[in-house]
């Protein structure tokens, strides 16, 4: 044993590090932060700052226990949390089969453009990256109310005669919800089209199947791991959206996220706010637990 | 490499001519004619095979025969129908694709039933032919294996049972050694050889390497920038190469380029102190016309030079050793000419071990070959 053996042992080498780095920024900005949410979860609520009691403290000398489960009995007894939880992953659900149904074909012409037309085509999918998130959610509300550009399009057509309800309601919650996250869908539904070995679907129809076969034979199945991270990247953050239901939505479409909001701004109820969102992570990782066990049983076929 | 191999057919064996038909058929990409004017007929029951290099037209052509491309022009006609509208799944002709494209989401089983399943067969008959071809191919025990678990040679196979399963009435084969090792190529090729004997299945080989080609094909087409440059079996094509190209393309060649010098065939080229002796010059043969002819480097005999030795007053040359590489069962030399030209010389074994001194780097060696060694090409 010599001394630069013991040396080397103390220098994280490039498997640790690689591991090690992402870990640790995991570690300190989202599970130490996760923490401190699930702590203010079981605390008692008060007009304090922070509003929100410790869980313990001293009393009399005496050290006494004052966290409480408080919060998640007022989350299960009230109709309103269990009613948006079930909006929400309806809402996402819905919106992630939309997305799947637009964006799989939509992938696939990509996937098979030309080179030149294909990099046009991700670029026009990418750009409106560019653009901030809000904004563009801002500018549907243009497009969408009753004397936007759409209604008056209609109306100049001579298609309708009163300008049609586009927002406010269900369905401008829908076409705001797909509009944002469709390009997770497309894009990583492309890149697994886009590297399937094109002899694939060229062998299922030497042996005699017909376009239609060959896609649900080959492509689809072989395309399923694309499909799975496109759905996730399009269900985790809708369940949690806030923006467009409070902008493009109706206040009857209830969603999670716009009751943690008014709990933790309007009610200042730190504590019940951290409860809701602690049971929605709890309601996201289920599904993705499932999709990761999916996908490894895929990966194994792959 | 001229000895007939055991698993091919003799010719009485085969069918009759014509089975497969293209006729003049001609693709172009945009601007590119990757075929053109393109005629060719395979007998029944032939292996036949297209040797070029890359780009020279050979993988479309195939792709044309399966369906999967449409030619500009022509027509391809298959056991008397007309096959060339026919969509690639209603086509009675199947491929096995170089890497093979097996389809990595199902076993072995699944991949080899896939064409039959298309094709509505009763469940009983499919695992019953599934069962009779995995026999065939000898993987009767990898049936329930993901592709991804087999060995290069093992997936080959498993490509060939799914092509064969159908009873195709033409087989196609894109570069079917092309993934596999050196090594177990040769083995393979004699295998894949015998299997398809015993099927006795008209197949169409693409292939850019000449020894496969020549062990496995009973004809070869040799070709280059979209057409064929010459069609034979592999000693026609090996010993009375057509052109420079299917020379050079096959096997090793010396060619030599000068006009022929009188009528009996003397020809002179820049290249030798002394004419070339053509022996019969062709009927067609004029006085100052160019010609090229080609001698294979094992028809050249070597010798070493005694000092002061004069060169024969024809088919021979003195050089320089330039190179000397040991081959196993031949020995590779390249002797430098005083033009400056140098020649490849191959010398078998037992001739190196005849010598009572083996020749050296910068010895003086005397280069000679008979008239008959001699080809002309067009």
């Amino acid at each position: 044993m010599s001394i630069t053996s013991t040396a080397r042992s103390w220098i994280p080498g490039p498997r640790a590090l690689a591991i090690g780095v992402p870990f640790v920024f995991l570690l300190l900005f989202f599970m130490l932060p996760f923490l401190l949410v699930l702590k203010i979860s079981f605390a008692q609520s008060s007009m304090t700052v922070p509003p929100y009691m410790p869980l313990w403290g001293i009393e009399d000398g005496k050290p006494v226990w004052l966290w409480t489960v408080q919060n998640y009995l007022t989350i299960f007894s009230d109709d309103i949390y269990l009613s948006a939880y079930i909006n929400s992953v309806r809402v996402a659900f819905f919106t992630t089969l939309i997305c799947l149904l637009i964006g799989y074909p939509t992938a696939w012409l990509i996937a098979r453009a030309k080179p030149l037309a294909r990099n046009l085509l991700l670029m026009g999918i990418v750009l409106p990256f560019w653009t901030s998130y809000l904004v563009r959610v801002y500018s549907w509300i243009g497009i969408l109310k009753d004397q936007g550009l759409a209604n008056s399009l209609l109306l100049h057509l001579g298609w309708i005669d009163a300008p049609l309800r586009l927002m406010q309601n269900t369905l401008g919650l829908y076409i705001g919800m797909v509009y944002s996250y469709l390009p997770y869908m497309i894009l990583p539904l492309c890149a697994f089209l886009m590297k399937m070995d094109p002899r694939l679907p060229e062998a299922a129809r030497d042996l005699g199947a017909t376009p239609w076969e060959v896609f649900f034979t080959v492509t689809l199945p072989l395309s399923l791991p694309g499909i799975t991270a496109g759905s996730l990247l399009v269900f985790i953050p809708c369940v949690g959206e806030y923006v467009i239901p409070e902008l493009l939505g109706s206040s009857q479409d209830l969603m999670i996220g716009r009751v943690m909001w008014s709990d933790f701004f309007n009610s200042i109820d730190w504590p019940l706010a951290a409860a809701a969102t602690c049971l929605m992570v709890a309601l996201l990782l289920l599904p993705m637990v499932w999709f990761q066990r999916l996908q490894s049983r895929g990966g194994v076929a792959l | 490499m001229n000895a007939k191999p055991l698993l091919k057919k003799a010719s009485s064996a085969l069918g009759e001519d014509g089975f497969l038909q293209v006729q003049s058929v001609s693709k172009q990409f945009s601007s590119a004619t990757v075929v053109s004017d393109l005629n060719l007929s395979i007998r029944r029951n032939e292996f036949f095979a297209l040797l070029g290099s890359s780009g020279c037209g050979k993988s479309t052509l195939l792709r044309i025969m399966a369906g999967l491309e449409t030619p500009s022009q022509g027509r391809i006609v298959l056991d008397g129908q007309d096959i060339t509208d026919m969509p690639a799944h209603d086509r009675p002709v199947n491929m096995m694709f170089q890497s093979y494209a097996l389809f990595p989401h199902m076993n072995v089983r699944a991949n080899i039933a896939y064409g039959l399943k298309r094709e509505g067969r009763p469940k009983v008959e499919i695992d019953e032919r599934v069962a009779e071809v995995l026999e065939l191919v000898q993987m009767h025990s990898h049936a329930r294996h993901m592709p991804a678990q087999l060995s290069g040679g093992q997936q080959q196979r498993v490509a060939l049972a799914r092509s064969l399963v159908k009873q195709p009435k033409l087989l196609l084969l894109d570069e079917p050694m092309s993934a596999l090792d050196k090594q177990i190529r040769q083995k393979t090729q004699f295998e894949l050889g015998n299997i398809l004997y015993k099927v006795g299945v008209t197949c169409v080989m693409v292939t850019h390497d000449q020894e496969e080609a020549m062990t496995m094909a009973d004809r070869i087409a040799v070709m280059s920038e979209g057409r064929i440059v010459q069609i034979g079996s592999p000693e026609q094509v090996y010993e009375t190469p057509a052109t420079q190209f299917a020379a050079e393309f096959i096997g090793s060649t010396n060619v030599f380029a000068g006009v022929l010098a009188d009528r009996r065939g003397q020809m002179v080229c820049a290249d030798l102190e002394v004419p070339l002796d053509l022996g019969e010059p062709g009927p067609d043969a004029q006085m100052g016309q160019a010609v090229q002819v080609s001698v294979r480097p094992e028809r050249i005999r070597m010798q070493l030079a005694v000092p002061d030795s004069k060169v024969p007053p024809a088919n021979a040359a003195l050089g320089t050793v330039a190179q000397i590489g040991y081959m196993g069962s031949y020995t590779l030399l390249y002797v430098t000419l005083a033009s400056g030209r140098t020649l490849v010389v191959n010398v078998p074994r037992e001739v190196m071990m005849g010598f009572e001194r083996a020749p050296d780097y910068d010895d003086t060696v005397l280069l000679q070959w008979s008239s008959r060694s001699l080809v002309r090409l067009a």
